[in-house]
Protein backbone atom coordinates (compact mmCIF):
# COMPACT_ATOMS: atom_id res chain seq x y z
CA UNK A 1 0.00 0.00 0.00
CA UNK A 2 1.24 3.40 -0.89
CA UNK A 3 1.29 6.66 1.29
CA UNK A 4 -0.80 7.70 3.73
CA UNK A 5 -2.03 11.47 1.74
CA UNK A 6 -5.63 11.25 2.92
CA UNK A 7 -7.05 15.12 1.83
CA UNK A 8 -10.98 14.18 2.91
CA UNK A 9 -11.73 13.28 6.91
CA UNK A 10 -12.95 9.54 6.76
CA UNK A 11 -16.33 8.53 5.51
CA UNK A 12 -18.95 5.12 4.88
CA UNK A 13 -18.45 4.73 1.12
CA UNK A 14 -22.23 3.38 -0.45
CA UNK A 15 -22.48 2.31 -3.50
CA UNK A 16 -25.82 1.40 -4.47
CA UNK A 17 -26.45 0.01 -8.06
CA UNK A 18 -30.37 0.55 -7.96
CA UNK A 19 -32.58 3.78 -7.01
CA UNK A 20 -34.80 1.59 -4.71
CA UNK A 21 -31.32 0.61 -3.16
CA UNK A 22 -30.09 3.75 -3.00
CA UNK A 23 -33.57 5.31 -1.41
CA UNK A 24 -33.59 2.77 1.25
CA UNK A 25 -29.80 3.44 2.06
CA UNK A 26 -30.81 6.86 2.32
CA UNK A 27 -33.54 6.65 4.39
CA UNK A 28 -31.89 4.42 6.61
CA UNK A 29 -28.99 6.91 6.84
CA UNK A 30 -30.97 9.69 7.56
CA UNK A 31 -29.41 13.44 8.37
CA UNK A 32 -26.17 11.30 8.26
CA UNK A 33 -26.45 10.34 4.27
CA UNK A 34 -25.07 12.88 1.46
CA UNK A 35 -25.35 11.97 -1.58
CA UNK A 36 -22.00 12.12 -3.89
CA UNK A 37 -22.74 12.64 -8.06
CA UNK A 38 -20.33 14.39 -9.89
CA UNK A 39 -18.43 15.41 -6.96
CA UNK A 40 -17.12 18.86 -8.72
CA UNK A 41 -18.27 20.91 -5.67
CA UNK A 42 -18.90 18.44 -2.47
CA UNK A 43 -15.12 17.01 -3.56
CA UNK A 44 -13.45 20.28 -3.22
CA UNK A 45 -15.41 20.75 0.12
CA UNK A 46 -14.27 17.88 1.75
CA UNK A 47 -10.65 18.34 0.66
CA UNK A 48 -10.61 21.48 2.67
CA UNK A 49 -12.59 19.80 5.24
CA UNK A 50 -15.43 22.03 5.15
CA UNK A 51 -17.74 19.47 4.62
CA UNK A 52 -16.79 16.56 6.45
CA UNK A 53 -19.89 13.36 5.37
CA UNK A 54 -19.67 10.55 7.72
CA UNK A 55 -21.65 8.96 4.95
CA UNK A 56 -21.52 9.28 1.13
CA UNK A 57 -23.96 7.63 -1.12
CA UNK A 58 -22.44 7.34 -4.46
CA UNK A 59 -25.30 7.45 -7.40
CA UNK A 60 -23.20 7.06 -10.17
CA UNK A 61 -23.75 3.56 -10.61
CA UNK A 62 -27.40 4.31 -11.23
CA UNK A 63 -27.92 3.54 -14.73
CA UNK A 64 -31.66 4.23 -15.09
CA UNK A 65 -31.00 8.11 -14.25
CA UNK A 66 -28.73 8.81 -17.37
CA UNK A 67 -31.00 10.40 -19.45
CA UNK A 68 -32.60 13.36 -21.22
CA UNK A 69 -35.42 12.93 -22.75
CA UNK A 70 -38.85 14.61 -23.72
CA UNK A 71 -41.25 13.07 -21.30
CA UNK A 72 -45.12 14.67 -20.98
CA UNK A 73 -44.53 17.58 -22.81
CA UNK A 74 -40.96 18.75 -20.53
CA UNK A 75 -37.57 17.60 -21.31
CA UNK A 76 -36.71 15.40 -18.07
CA UNK A 77 -33.24 15.11 -17.42
CA UNK A 78 -32.06 12.28 -14.74
CA UNK A 79 -29.94 12.64 -11.73
CA UNK A 80 -27.01 11.01 -13.47
CA UNK A 81 -27.23 12.89 -16.68
CA UNK A 82 -23.80 14.83 -16.66
CA UNK A 83 -23.74 18.13 -17.88
CA UNK A 84 -21.56 17.32 -20.66
CA UNK A 85 -24.15 15.29 -22.05
CA UNK A 86 -26.51 18.08 -21.52
CA UNK A 87 -23.93 20.22 -23.88
CA UNK A 88 -23.73 17.57 -26.61
CA UNK A 89 -28.11 16.77 -26.32
CA UNK A 90 -29.83 17.47 -29.92
CA UNK A 91 -32.63 17.02 -27.90
CA UNK A 92 -32.41 19.57 -25.03
CA UNK A 93 -30.93 21.82 -27.80
CA UNK A 94 -34.16 21.99 -29.55
CA UNK A 95 -36.47 21.65 -26.51
CA UNK A 96 -34.38 23.93 -24.07
CA UNK A 97 -31.99 26.22 -25.87
CA UNK A 98 -31.48 28.28 -23.02
CA UNK A 99 -30.10 25.43 -20.61
CA UNK A 100 -27.57 24.38 -23.53
CA UNK A 101 -26.20 27.84 -23.74
CA UNK A 102 -25.90 28.32 -19.89
CA UNK A 103 -24.48 24.80 -19.49
CA UNK A 104 -21.37 25.14 -21.65
CA UNK A 105 -20.59 28.54 -19.69
CA UNK A 106 -19.89 26.16 -16.46
CA UNK A 107 -16.50 25.94 -15.90
CA UNK A 108 -14.43 23.48 -18.30
CA UNK A 109 -15.00 20.37 -20.03
CA UNK A 110 -13.46 18.07 -17.23
CA UNK A 111 -15.65 19.38 -15.13
CA UNK A 112 -18.40 19.03 -17.36
CA UNK A 113 -17.56 15.91 -17.94
CA UNK A 114 -18.36 14.23 -14.18
CA UNK A 115 -20.57 16.79 -12.67
CA UNK A 116 -24.44 16.28 -13.20
CA UNK A 117 -27.09 18.70 -13.95
CA UNK A 118 -29.35 17.81 -10.71
CA UNK A 119 -26.33 17.78 -8.39
CA UNK A 120 -26.03 21.48 -9.49
CA UNK A 121 -29.50 22.24 -8.25
CA UNK A 122 -28.99 20.48 -5.18
CA UNK A 123 -25.80 22.28 -4.21
CA UNK A 124 -27.61 25.72 -4.92
CA UNK A 125 -24.33 27.88 -5.21
CA UNK A 126 -25.80 31.70 -5.53
CA UNK A 127 -23.21 31.77 -8.50
CA UNK A 128 -23.98 28.80 -10.19
CA UNK A 129 -25.43 28.91 -13.69
CA UNK A 130 -27.59 26.41 -13.97
CA UNK A 131 -30.48 27.07 -11.31
CA UNK A 132 -30.18 30.60 -12.52
CA UNK A 133 -31.20 29.50 -16.41
CA UNK A 134 -33.88 26.89 -14.72
CA UNK A 135 -35.37 29.67 -12.75
CA UNK A 136 -36.05 31.37 -15.80
CA UNK A 137 -37.45 28.24 -17.36
CA UNK A 138 -39.93 27.71 -14.63
CA UNK A 139 -38.16 24.34 -14.50
CA UNK A 140 -39.71 21.74 -11.81
CA UNK A 141 -37.55 19.78 -9.23
CA UNK A 142 -38.54 16.30 -8.57
CA UNK A 143 -37.35 14.94 -5.16
CA UNK A 144 -37.68 11.12 -4.55
CA UNK A 145 -37.48 9.26 -0.91
CA UNK A 146 -38.39 6.00 -0.09
CA UNK A 147 -41.94 7.43 0.80
CA UNK A 148 -42.44 8.85 -2.67
CA UNK A 149 -42.30 11.63 -4.90
CA UNK A 150 -42.82 15.21 -5.02
CA UNK A 151 -42.19 17.90 -7.47
CA UNK A 152 -41.45 21.43 -6.48
CA UNK A 153 -40.99 24.24 -8.51
CA UNK A 154 -37.69 25.28 -8.73
CA UNK A 155 -38.32 29.04 -7.04
CA UNK A 156 -39.61 27.08 -3.79
CA UNK A 157 -36.36 24.37 -4.02
CA UNK A 158 -33.93 26.47 -3.84
CA UNK A 159 -34.36 28.53 -0.29
CA UNK A 160 -30.93 30.33 0.14
CA UNK A 161 -27.12 30.24 -0.45
CA UNK A 162 -26.56 26.30 -0.77
CA UNK A 163 -29.65 25.16 0.60
CA UNK A 164 -32.89 23.95 -0.75
CA UNK A 165 -35.87 22.10 0.98
CA UNK A 166 -35.03 18.68 0.10
CA UNK A 167 -35.28 16.54 3.44
CA UNK A 168 -32.92 13.80 4.40
CA UNK A 169 -33.74 10.72 2.71
CA UNK A 170 -34.54 12.22 -0.33
CA UNK A 171 -32.64 12.65 -3.61
CA UNK A 172 -33.18 14.91 -6.68
CA UNK A 173 -34.55 12.68 -9.22
CA UNK A 174 -34.92 14.86 -11.94
CA UNK A 175 -35.36 18.12 -13.11
CA UNK A 176 -37.83 18.89 -15.77
CA UNK A 177 -37.99 21.89 -18.05
CA UNK A 178 -40.83 23.02 -20.17
CA UNK A 179 -40.14 22.95 -23.61
CA UNK A 180 -39.77 26.51 -25.00
CA UNK A 181 -41.73 27.35 -28.49
CA UNK A 182 -39.99 27.56 -31.70
CA UNK A 183 -40.47 31.24 -31.96
CA UNK A 184 -38.98 31.93 -28.83
CA UNK A 185 -35.69 34.51 -28.25
CA UNK A 186 -32.89 33.05 -25.23
CA UNK A 187 -29.83 33.90 -24.16
CA UNK A 188 -27.21 33.48 -20.98
CA UNK A 189 -24.92 36.04 -20.87
CA UNK A 190 -22.35 35.95 -18.18
CA UNK A 191 -19.40 37.51 -17.09
CA UNK A 192 -16.18 36.39 -15.31
CA UNK A 193 -12.37 37.97 -15.52
CA UNK A 194 -11.38 34.45 -16.61
CA UNK A 195 -13.20 32.07 -18.97
CA UNK A 196 -14.44 29.30 -17.15
CA UNK A 197 -14.32 30.92 -13.75
CA UNK A 198 -17.36 31.39 -11.76
CA UNK A 199 -18.96 34.34 -13.57
CA UNK A 200 -19.59 37.52 -11.28
CA UNK A 201 -22.63 37.88 -12.20
CA UNK A 202 -24.85 36.37 -15.37
CA UNK A 203 -28.53 36.49 -16.82
CA UNK A 204 -30.74 33.88 -18.22
CA UNK A 205 -33.23 35.46 -20.74
CA UNK A 206 -36.42 33.91 -22.38
CA UNK A 207 -38.67 35.49 -24.54
CA UNK A 208 -42.16 34.72 -26.37
CA UNK A 209 -43.26 37.29 -28.93
CA UNK A 210 -46.68 38.02 -30.36
CA UNK A 211 -46.74 39.91 -33.34
CA UNK A 212 -43.15 41.28 -32.78
CA UNK A 213 -44.02 42.37 -29.24
CA UNK A 214 -43.18 40.68 -26.01
CA UNK A 215 -45.87 38.39 -24.84
CA UNK A 216 -43.64 36.89 -22.33
CA UNK A 217 -40.43 37.34 -20.84
CA UNK A 218 -38.50 35.57 -18.02
CA UNK A 219 -35.23 36.99 -16.59
CA UNK A 220 -33.32 35.30 -14.07
CA UNK A 221 -29.90 36.79 -12.42
CA UNK A 222 -26.95 34.55 -10.64
CA UNK A 223 -24.39 36.26 -8.75
CA UNK A 224 -26.25 38.73 -7.21
CA UNK A 225 -27.66 37.70 -4.21
CA UNK A 226 -27.88 34.56 -2.14
CA UNK A 227 -29.15 32.47 -4.79
CA UNK A 228 -30.57 32.58 -8.36
CA UNK A 229 -33.36 35.57 -8.25
CA UNK A 230 -35.90 36.26 -10.94
CA UNK A 231 -36.37 40.26 -12.36
CA UNK A 232 -39.79 40.55 -11.76
CA UNK A 233 -39.33 44.04 -12.68
CA UNK A 234 -37.98 44.03 -15.64
CA UNK A 235 -40.44 41.39 -17.14
CA UNK A 236 -42.89 43.47 -16.33
CA UNK A 237 -41.27 46.00 -18.03
CA UNK A 238 -41.26 44.14 -21.27
CA UNK A 239 -44.86 43.52 -21.29
CA UNK A 240 -45.41 44.95 -25.48
CA UNK A 241 -41.70 45.65 -25.96
CA UNK A 242 -40.56 45.24 -29.95
CA UNK A 243 -36.69 45.42 -28.90
CA UNK A 244 -35.72 48.96 -28.57
CA UNK A 245 -32.94 50.01 -27.37
CA UNK A 246 -34.66 52.42 -24.78
CA UNK A 247 -36.82 49.18 -23.82
CA UNK A 248 -33.80 47.83 -23.41
CA UNK A 249 -32.07 49.89 -21.52
CA UNK A 250 -34.73 50.43 -19.21
CA UNK A 251 -35.67 47.01 -18.72
CA UNK A 252 -32.39 45.82 -17.46
CA UNK A 253 -31.93 48.77 -15.07
CA UNK A 254 -35.38 47.48 -13.56
CA UNK A 255 -33.67 44.23 -13.36
CA UNK A 256 -31.35 44.79 -11.17
CA UNK A 257 -33.15 47.67 -8.75
CA UNK A 258 -33.08 46.93 -5.58
CA UNK A 259 -30.59 44.55 -5.42
CA UNK A 260 -27.63 44.50 -3.12
CA UNK A 261 -25.12 42.14 -4.54
CA UNK A 262 -22.18 41.35 -1.76
CA UNK A 263 -18.82 42.67 -2.46
CA UNK A 264 -15.96 40.09 -2.58
CA UNK A 265 -12.14 40.31 -3.91
CA UNK A 266 -13.75 40.77 -7.53
CA UNK A 267 -15.38 43.45 -6.86
CA UNK A 268 -17.95 45.39 -4.47
CA UNK A 269 -21.40 45.75 -4.89
CA UNK A 270 -22.35 48.48 -7.21
CA UNK A 271 -19.87 46.84 -9.91
CA UNK A 272 -21.50 43.40 -9.45
CA UNK A 273 -24.91 45.31 -9.60
CA UNK A 274 -23.87 47.19 -12.77
CA UNK A 275 -22.19 43.96 -14.01
CA UNK A 276 -25.69 42.43 -13.69
CA UNK A 277 -27.28 45.02 -16.16
CA UNK A 278 -25.02 44.83 -18.76
CA UNK A 279 -25.16 40.99 -18.69
CA UNK A 280 -29.03 41.26 -18.72
CA UNK A 281 -28.87 44.19 -21.83
CA UNK A 282 -26.68 41.67 -23.54
CA UNK A 283 -29.01 38.49 -23.21
CA UNK A 284 -32.00 40.95 -24.09
CA UNK A 285 -30.61 41.73 -27.22
CA UNK A 286 -29.13 38.46 -28.27
CA UNK A 287 -32.47 37.02 -27.20
CA UNK A 288 -34.45 39.53 -28.95
CA UNK A 289 -32.42 38.92 -32.14
CA UNK A 290 -33.16 35.16 -31.69
CA UNK A 291 -36.80 35.68 -31.79
CA UNK A 292 -37.33 37.21 -34.88
CA UNK A 293 -34.35 35.27 -36.69
CA UNK A 294 -36.62 32.34 -35.55
CA UNK A 295 -33.54 30.38 -34.42
CA UNK B 1 -11.40 -1.05 11.50
CA UNK B 2 -10.88 1.25 8.24
CA UNK B 3 -13.33 0.79 5.98
CA UNK B 4 -11.66 -0.47 2.63
CA UNK B 5 -13.27 -1.51 -0.54
CA UNK B 6 -11.68 -3.33 -3.53
CA UNK B 7 -11.25 -1.63 -6.70
CA UNK B 8 -10.42 -3.36 -10.07
CA UNK B 9 -9.73 -0.61 -12.60
CA UNK B 10 -7.64 -0.54 -15.87
CA UNK B 11 -4.55 1.22 -16.24
CA UNK B 12 -3.02 2.50 -19.23
CA UNK B 13 -4.24 -0.79 -21.08
CA UNK B 14 -3.46 -3.09 -17.63
CA UNK B 15 -5.62 -4.35 -15.11
CA UNK B 16 -4.99 -3.44 -11.69
CA UNK B 17 -6.68 -4.48 -8.11
CA UNK B 18 -6.20 -2.58 -5.05
CA UNK B 19 -7.77 -2.31 -1.51
CA UNK B 20 -8.65 1.32 -0.94
CA UNK B 21 -10.09 3.45 1.84
CA UNK B 22 -12.68 5.49 0.04
CA UNK B 23 -11.15 9.06 0.71
CA UNK B 24 -8.23 7.95 -1.21
CA UNK B 25 -8.41 10.42 -4.25
CA UNK B 26 -7.70 9.18 -7.51
CA UNK B 27 -4.55 11.36 -7.89
CA UNK B 28 -3.36 10.39 -4.85
CA UNK B 29 -4.23 6.22 -5.70
CA UNK B 30 -2.85 6.57 -9.28
CA UNK B 31 0.75 8.50 -7.68
CA UNK B 32 1.37 6.58 -4.07
CA UNK B 33 -0.38 3.16 -4.87
CA UNK B 34 0.22 2.42 -9.32
CA UNK B 35 3.74 4.82 -8.55
CA UNK B 36 2.34 6.85 -11.69
CA UNK B 37 3.92 10.21 -10.95
CA UNK B 38 2.74 11.71 -14.62
CA UNK B 39 -0.74 12.81 -12.99
CA UNK B 40 0.56 15.63 -10.86
CA UNK B 41 -0.84 17.57 -7.80
CA UNK B 42 -1.47 21.41 -7.94
CA UNK B 43 -4.48 23.08 -5.98
CA UNK B 44 -5.93 20.13 -5.07
CA UNK B 45 -9.75 20.98 -5.40
CA UNK B 46 -10.24 20.82 -9.38
CA UNK B 47 -9.43 24.30 -10.59
CA UNK B 48 -5.50 23.65 -11.75
CA UNK B 49 -6.26 20.76 -14.24
CA UNK B 50 -2.92 19.82 -13.56
CA UNK B 51 -4.04 16.00 -11.82
CA UNK B 52 -6.56 15.86 -15.50
CA UNK B 53 -6.46 12.31 -16.80
CA UNK B 54 -8.50 10.29 -18.82
CA UNK B 55 -11.66 8.02 -17.68
CA UNK B 56 -12.59 5.90 -20.26
CA UNK B 57 -11.34 8.64 -22.64
CA UNK B 58 -12.83 11.79 -21.10
CA UNK B 59 -10.68 14.27 -19.73
CA UNK B 60 -11.74 14.62 -15.38
CA UNK B 61 -9.65 15.96 -12.56
CA UNK B 62 -8.15 12.99 -10.46
CA UNK B 63 -7.83 15.06 -7.38
CA UNK B 64 -11.98 15.61 -6.81
CA UNK B 65 -12.39 11.59 -8.10
CA UNK B 66 -12.37 9.00 -5.40
CA UNK B 67 -10.15 5.84 -6.55
CA UNK B 68 -13.49 3.74 -5.35
CA UNK B 69 -15.36 6.05 -8.12
CA UNK B 70 -13.15 4.47 -10.78
CA UNK B 71 -13.56 0.94 -10.01
CA UNK B 72 -14.45 -1.06 -13.15
CA UNK B 73 -13.13 2.38 -15.60
CA UNK B 74 -10.46 2.92 -17.45
CA UNK B 75 -7.64 5.37 -16.91
CA UNK B 76 -5.38 6.66 -19.18
CA UNK B 77 -1.93 8.81 -17.73
CA UNK B 78 0.74 10.53 -19.48
CA UNK B 79 2.40 7.22 -19.27
CA UNK B 80 -0.01 5.56 -21.44
CA UNK B 81 0.23 7.80 -24.23
CA UNK B 82 3.59 6.69 -26.07
CA UNK B 83 3.18 2.74 -27.30
CA UNK B 84 5.66 1.10 -28.24
CA UNK B 85 8.73 2.65 -27.26
CA UNK B 86 7.59 5.67 -29.75
CA UNK B 87 5.17 9.01 -28.52
CA UNK B 88 1.71 9.93 -29.37
CA UNK B 89 1.68 12.95 -32.04
CA UNK B 90 0.71 15.08 -29.28
CA UNK B 91 4.08 14.06 -27.63
CA UNK B 92 6.07 14.57 -30.46
CA UNK B 93 4.21 17.88 -31.40
CA UNK B 94 4.84 19.57 -27.85
CA UNK B 95 8.60 18.34 -28.15
CA UNK B 96 8.84 19.55 -31.65
CA UNK B 97 7.05 22.93 -30.74
CA UNK B 98 8.92 23.17 -27.19
CA UNK B 99 5.33 23.26 -25.78
CA UNK B 100 6.61 23.14 -22.09
CA UNK B 101 8.88 24.92 -19.92
CA UNK B 102 8.54 23.44 -16.54
CA UNK B 103 6.67 20.29 -17.40
CA UNK B 104 4.24 20.60 -14.28
CA UNK B 105 1.46 21.14 -16.34
CA UNK B 106 2.40 19.38 -19.22
CA UNK B 107 0.89 15.90 -18.93
CA UNK B 108 -2.08 16.86 -18.07
CA UNK B 109 -2.03 19.59 -21.30
CA UNK B 110 -1.23 16.74 -23.59
CA UNK B 111 -4.13 14.60 -22.51
CA UNK B 112 -6.91 17.62 -22.99
CA UNK B 113 -5.12 17.83 -26.05
CA UNK B 114 -5.72 14.35 -27.07
CA UNK B 115 -9.17 14.57 -26.12
CA UNK B 116 -9.59 18.29 -27.63
CA UNK B 117 -8.37 16.53 -31.53
CA UNK B 118 -10.21 13.57 -31.04
CA UNK B 119 -13.69 16.16 -30.69
CA UNK B 120 -12.16 18.69 -33.33
CA UNK B 121 -9.14 17.00 -35.64
CA UNK B 122 -8.92 20.44 -37.45
CA UNK B 123 -9.26 23.42 -34.56
CA UNK B 124 -8.44 27.08 -35.05
CA UNK B 125 -5.87 29.03 -32.84
CA UNK B 126 -9.07 30.48 -31.13
CA UNK B 127 -10.89 27.15 -30.26
CA UNK B 128 -7.54 25.85 -28.75
CA UNK B 129 -7.75 28.59 -26.94
CA UNK B 130 -10.50 28.20 -25.54
CA UNK B 131 -9.56 24.49 -25.24
CA UNK B 132 -7.20 24.16 -23.31
CA UNK B 133 -8.31 26.89 -20.88
CA UNK B 134 -9.34 23.96 -18.27
CA UNK B 135 -5.33 23.43 -18.02
CA UNK B 136 -3.28 26.28 -16.31
CA UNK B 137 0.39 26.90 -17.27
CA UNK B 138 2.61 29.24 -15.04
CA UNK B 139 5.35 29.53 -17.02
CA UNK B 140 4.56 29.56 -20.41
CA UNK B 141 2.02 31.99 -21.76
CA UNK B 142 0.63 29.39 -23.75
CA UNK B 143 1.64 30.53 -27.30
CA UNK B 144 4.05 27.26 -27.47
CA UNK B 145 1.42 25.14 -26.34
CA UNK B 146 -1.24 26.25 -28.84
CA UNK B 147 1.42 26.18 -31.61
CA UNK B 148 1.87 22.51 -30.57
CA UNK B 149 -1.68 21.73 -30.14
CA UNK B 150 -1.71 22.93 -33.92
CA UNK B 151 1.11 20.72 -34.69
CA UNK B 152 -0.40 18.15 -33.50
CA UNK B 153 -3.57 18.56 -35.41
CA UNK B 154 -1.20 19.08 -38.67
CA UNK B 155 0.46 15.78 -38.13
CA UNK B 156 -2.54 13.79 -36.89
CA UNK B 157 -4.69 14.82 -39.63
CA UNK B 158 -2.12 14.48 -42.25
CA UNK B 159 -1.72 10.78 -40.76
CA UNK B 160 1.86 11.37 -40.31
CA UNK B 161 1.85 8.30 -37.15
CA UNK B 162 3.09 4.77 -39.38
CA UNK B 163 1.56 2.28 -37.59
CA UNK B 164 -2.10 4.89 -38.47
CA UNK B 165 -3.02 3.83 -34.48
CA UNK B 166 -3.44 6.69 -31.88
CA UNK B 167 -3.87 5.41 -28.72
CA UNK B 168 -6.64 7.49 -27.03
CA UNK B 169 -9.65 5.95 -25.26
CA UNK B 170 -7.05 2.77 -23.85
CA UNK B 171 -3.46 3.07 -22.86
CA UNK B 172 -1.79 1.23 -25.27
CA UNK B 173 1.91 1.16 -24.21
CA UNK B 174 3.84 0.38 -21.56
CA UNK B 175 2.69 1.45 -17.92
CA UNK B 176 5.44 2.03 -16.40
CA UNK B 177 8.05 4.80 -15.53
CA UNK B 178 9.80 3.87 -18.43
CA UNK B 179 6.85 5.41 -20.78
CA UNK B 180 6.77 8.66 -18.45
CA UNK B 181 11.12 9.37 -18.99
CA UNK B 182 10.03 9.47 -22.82
CA UNK B 183 7.34 11.77 -22.24
CA UNK B 184 8.31 14.81 -24.04
CA UNK B 185 6.33 16.70 -21.31
CA UNK B 186 8.81 15.69 -19.08
CA UNK B 187 11.23 18.39 -18.43
CA UNK B 188 14.02 17.65 -15.16
CA UNK B 189 11.10 17.69 -12.67
CA UNK B 190 9.38 14.81 -14.36
CA UNK B 191 12.43 12.75 -15.34
CA UNK B 192 13.67 12.51 -11.80
CA UNK B 193 10.02 11.67 -10.84
CA UNK B 194 9.79 9.16 -13.28
CA UNK B 195 12.99 7.10 -11.71
CA UNK B 196 11.51 7.96 -8.63
CA UNK B 197 8.55 6.27 -9.63
CA UNK B 198 10.53 2.94 -9.02
CA UNK B 199 10.59 3.20 -5.46
CA UNK B 200 7.30 4.00 -5.31
CA UNK B 201 7.89 7.74 -3.42
CA UNK B 202 8.29 10.71 -4.73
CA UNK B 203 10.89 13.61 -4.29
Amino acid sequence: MGGGAMKPAPFAYHVPSALTEALAVLDELGEEGRILAGGQSLVPLMNFRLAQPTHLVDINRLDELDYIRRDDGVLAIGARARQSALERSQEARGAAPLLVEAVAQVAHPPVRHRGTVCGSVAHADPAAELPAALLALDAEVVASSRQGERRVPIHEFISGPFTTTLVPGELVREVRVPLSGAGSGYAFAEFSPRHGDFAVSGAAVLLELEGGQVERASVALCGVAGMPVRAAGAEQSLRGARGSEEELEAAAAAAVEGLTPSADLHGGSDYRRRIARVCVRRALNLAFSRARGGA
Amino acid sequence: MVDRHRVELVVNGETETREVEPRRLLVDFLREDLGLLGAHIGCEHGVCGTCTVLMNGETIRSCITFAVQADGQEITTVEGLASNGKFHPVQEAFWEKQGLQCGYCTPAMMLRTVEILRENPSPTREQVREGIASQLCRCTGYQYIIDAVLEAARTMSAGTQTDGKVPVTQGAGPSSAEAAAQTPGAGPALEEEAEDASRQKES
